[in-house]
């Protein structure tokens, strides 16, 4: 026995599941776009992505998590408007254990854009656009390091 | 119970050969219809061998109704260009051995669906400059004798023109004003081999808003391209040449 569809019950084909008129004044009137994410959702699906996307999405995260921290940074700084008793509360709370972390992420932040803006103004003038993967990945490793000593250096002053 | 239910389920009472079976998610929309959906096709293990097989199977057994695009079956033409578990492909080269699990089809993104795995192309060639078409006038040798009609055009080396890159592009996911890698690789190739076109026309639209500089280097135009065009290294070429002005 076939298995073709037009043997099965039911199968009508397109007409019978759709409204012709409808169709018809649908015709004309452009589809969905599909994303890969609402909105801005889609820079950071990074499944089944390569290094670069990996990179794309670090940047935006990293250059938002700046900006806040920029606007954060004046903030406290107003502090010293209040005088030295406001500053001095603040400094303390700055010297827990849970605050020099965020340091630590302020920095990893830093070395990722700052790095990865590098890798891009590298290719972006000629230089290695076909090995952009493993500079990427070595800029990457070179933060690490970096980023390592940074974190040493902050736990052990405190 | 959807056609295609009927069938998956007159299958499952089927012999045990047709246990080995491969399960596709499609993607559907028609024109008129209120949301897209997924539907799902049990195909027949080792039978359908690439994506496109497997769709055009389904087309044969289970739902005519099912929309794709395709032609000529080896990568050349880039008209079945589409996403397979997320990943943008030519589904007449996507071997269905090398995926694993449900397999996902779904249409490109960032282009208008106009029915289920079919989306316009309008858009993305409209990215191209309009001062230099897609198409452009040939230079066939005057004894090579083409056929009436074929010298009047000649099409952009590599560039199959199958929009995976548009769809792989990060930027061009929030941003339709964006050209794309496409269409700045095709300018970046008329900068390569000018041919008589006007450079400063095109460095000029390069350099648009919306253009070069809209790049933020991810490289999946490049991951994507299944023609190997290096998009990507064709945009920071053009950099370059923008920067040289």
């Amino acid at each position: 026995m076939s298995d073709r569809v037009d043997d099965h019950p039911g199968s009508g084909g397109p007409s019978s599941d759709h409204d012709l008129e409808a169709i018809r004044a649908a015709r004309g009137v452009a589809g969905p776009v599909q994303r890969k994410g609402i909105g801005p959702v889609a820079w950071f699906d990074v499944r089944r992505r390569g290094a670069g996307h990996l990179a794309f999405s670090l940047n935006r995260i990293t250059g938002l998590g700046l900006v806040f921290y920029l606007y954060l940074h004046l903030a406290v700084l107003s502090m010293l408007l209040g005088g030295a008793s406001s500053w001095s509360s603040f400094l303390r709370v700055a010297t827990l254990p849970a605050f020099l972390g965020l340091d630590v992420l302020l920095i990893f932040g830093l070395l990722v854009h700052g790095l990865n803006g590098l890798r891009v103004a590298l290719v972006g003038s000629g230089y290695a656009p076909d090995r952009q993967k493993a500079l990427y990945w070595s800029l990457m490793v070179f933060g690490g390091i970096l980023l390592l000593g940074a974190a040493i250096h902050i736990v052990g002053s405190a | 119970m959807t056609v295609a239910e009927t069938a998956n389920a007159q299958d499952r009472n089927a012999s045990e050969d047709d246990l080995a079976q491969r399960h596709l998610r499609v993607f559907r929309f028609k024109r008129g219809d209120d949301a897209a959906r997924y539907d799902s096709f049990d195909v027949p293990a080792g039978e359908p061998e690439t994506v496109l097989e497997a769709l055009r199977w389904i087309q044969l057994h289970r739902d005519p109704s099912l929309a794709l695009r395709h032609s000529c079956l080896h990568a050349s033409c880039g008209t079945c260009g589409l996403r397979v578990n997320g990943r943008e492909t030519l589904a007449c080269v996507t071997r269905l051995d090398d995926l694993f699990g449900t397999i996902t089809v779904e249409p490109l993104a960032n282009l208008p669906v106009v029915n289920d795995l079919v989306v316009d192309m309008q858009p993305f060639v409209e990215r191209f400059p309009s001062t230099h078409p897609i198409v452009r006038d040939s230079e066939f040798l005057p004894q090579a004798n083409p056929p009436d009609g074929v010298d009047a055009y000649e099409r952009f080396e590599d560039c199959i023109e199958c929009g995976i890159c548009l769809s792989a592009c990060p930027v061009a996911a929030t941003d339709d004003t964006y050209v794309g890698p496409a269409a700045l690789a095709y300018a970046q190739r008329l900068l390569e081999e000018p041919r008589g076109v006007d450079r400063e026309a095109i460095l000029a639209w390069a350099d648009g808003d919306n253009a070069a500089w809209r790049c933020h280097a991810a490289f999946e135009c490049t991951e994507a391209c299944p023609s190997n065009v290096r998009p990507a290294q064709r945009i920071m070429a053009l950099r370059r040449e923008l920067r040289a002005r």
